[in-house]
């Protein structure tokens, strides 16, 4: 089989590339078009540091046929491109949500799906929203706070604790 | 041999294809699928997707709710003909595997997966496969005792009984990951009562065999008597009659024995865990 041409939107830009025949979105996006911000894990949609946005929802791009993707918008981590940091992300250093780093980009995608879907989630809403992407370093707490300190952040009512501004 | 992807716009061609070619395979959300191609299984020579316009339908069909085999669990979960199903489809992986996984898919997860399986067997589930055109409907069991075989059967939709009584069916799963994770037993019930008597009773477990199952001793117990401490009682010692669960990563056969019968009480008298 030859290669097949899959057009897309990525982070807002249209983009087109060939995809061999049962490549997975993750490779398409890494290999074919060097974003390198969806990390490659396990590739059993285990750990999730996969995860981007699909038409504003967030998939495994490791169990996604990259041939799927045609016509739909991609988002990953370079949706951020501004030159600050989105209040997400400075959350995320605030209270040292990463450590390795490995699962950051996935648990970035997923708290910024659960955000725009519900600006003031509660605990257990942003517990949900990660529980499909695993993080080996850092117990899970300071990337809950973090998310929920995201949301007050993004609302205009500052920080929620824990440091930063 | 290198993969090929073929699109087709009905089932009915996917079961055709699918019948033609030895290593051709479904392509639904691609959750189990599409880890089994990252692996390299070389069984897999074909990839089908199929977009039939029938795939995503959710229909109320008089006592019954009509699901297409394409529905993604996350649409599954904002369905309003189909609100008693939503705990169990909470239940399943995290936001991301519910955004692409199938309830078609899910008839064919191996154990430990296939809670929505358990659920549908509980409430007297009737398959739809793609056959002949016109297709043709059989009980969920039937359906699980010939999944595996080929050619495999092309399902279009399940569909499921409502319970007139939202409370009437229940469902439990224990995993060890919280709050996410495979099931080491899954246990399904629809309890419906009148006069205060059980009648129509149906019980399903999953991961303690390589499909669901139903619990025909433990419905036994429970069917024609009312509900209380000395039923579930029974019902929970009768609930592994017949059964061989096995051992796999998740569990070992001994501890899923054991913990069967405390899930099925703890589902019956709507207790909660101690932790
Ligand atoms: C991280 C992770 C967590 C998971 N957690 C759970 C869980 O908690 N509970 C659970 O039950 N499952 C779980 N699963 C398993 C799986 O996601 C679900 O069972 C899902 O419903 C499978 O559906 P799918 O559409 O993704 O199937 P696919 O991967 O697309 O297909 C699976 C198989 O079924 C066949 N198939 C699919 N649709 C049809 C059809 N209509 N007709 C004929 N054949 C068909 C395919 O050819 C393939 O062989 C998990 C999976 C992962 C990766």
């Amino acid at each position: 089989m030859s290669p097949k041409p899959v057009r897309f939107r990525l982070n807002g830009r249209e983009r087109a590339l060939f995809v061999e025949a049962g490549r997975n979105l993750l490779d398409a996006l890494r290999e074919g078009l060097g974003d390198l911000t969806p990390k490659y894990g396990c590739g059993q949609g285990t750990c999730g540091s996969c995860t981007v946005l699909v038409d504003g929802e967030p998939v495994l791009s490791c169990l996604m046929l990259a041939e799927a993707a045609e016509g739909r918008a991609i988002e990953t981590l370079e949706t951020f491109d501004g030159p600050e940091l989105d209040p997400l992300q400075q959350a995320f250093m605030d209270h040292f949500a990463a450590q390795c780093g490995y699962c950051t980009p996935g648990m970035l995608m997923a708290a910024e799906a659960l955000l725009r879907r519900e600006p003031d989630p509660d605990r257990e809403q942003v517990v949900e929203a990660i529980s499909g992407n695993i993080c080996r370093c850092t117990g899970y707490e300071p990337i809950v706070r973090a998310i929920l300190d995201a949301a007050a952040r993004r609302a205009g009512r500052g920080t929620a604790g824990g440091g930063g501004s | 041999m290198p993969l090929a992807v073929r699109s087709v716009e009905s089932f009915a061609e996917a079961a055709r294809l699918l019948a033609a070619e030895e290593g051709a395979r479904l392509l639904a959300g691609g959750t189990l699928l599409m880890r089994a191609v990252n692996e390299g299984d070389v069984r897999i020579t074909v990839i089908v997707r199929c977009t039939d316009p029938g795939r995503e339908l959710v229909r109320r069909e008089g006592e019954r709710v009509r699901i297409g085999a394409g529905v993604t669990l996350s649409r599954l979960a904002r369905a309003p003909e189909a609100a008693f199903l939503a705990p169990v489809v909470r239940a399943v992986g995290g936001p991301a595997i519910r955004n692409m996984a199938t309830v078609g898919g899910n008839l064919f997860a191996h154990s430990p997966y296939g809670d929505l399986g358990t659920a549908f067997l509980a409430l007297d589930a009737r398959v739809t496969l793609a056959e002949g055109g016109t297709g043709r409907e059989l009980a969920l069991e039937d359906f699980y005792r010939r999944r595996d075989h080929r050619p495999p059967p092309v399902v279009t939709a399940v569909s499921v009984l409502r319970p007139r009584d939202p409370a009437a069916f229940r469902f439990r799963k224990f995993s060890r990951v919280r709050p996410k994770g495979a099931s080491v037993v899954a246990v399904a019930a629809h309890l419906p009562a009148f006069g205060g008597r059980l009648e129509g009773v149906r019980i399903a477990l999953g991961a303690m065999g390589p499909t669901p199952l139903r619990a025909r001793a433990a419905e036994a117990a429970l069917e024609g008597r009312s509900l209380g401490t000395e039923t579930a009682g029974a019902a929970a010692a009768a609930v592994l009659d017949g059964l061989r669960p096995s051992s796999d990563a998740i569990a070992s056969e001994w501890y899923r024995r054991e913990l069967a019968p405390v899930v099925m009480r703890r589902l019956l008298l709507a207790e909660e865990p101690r932790r």
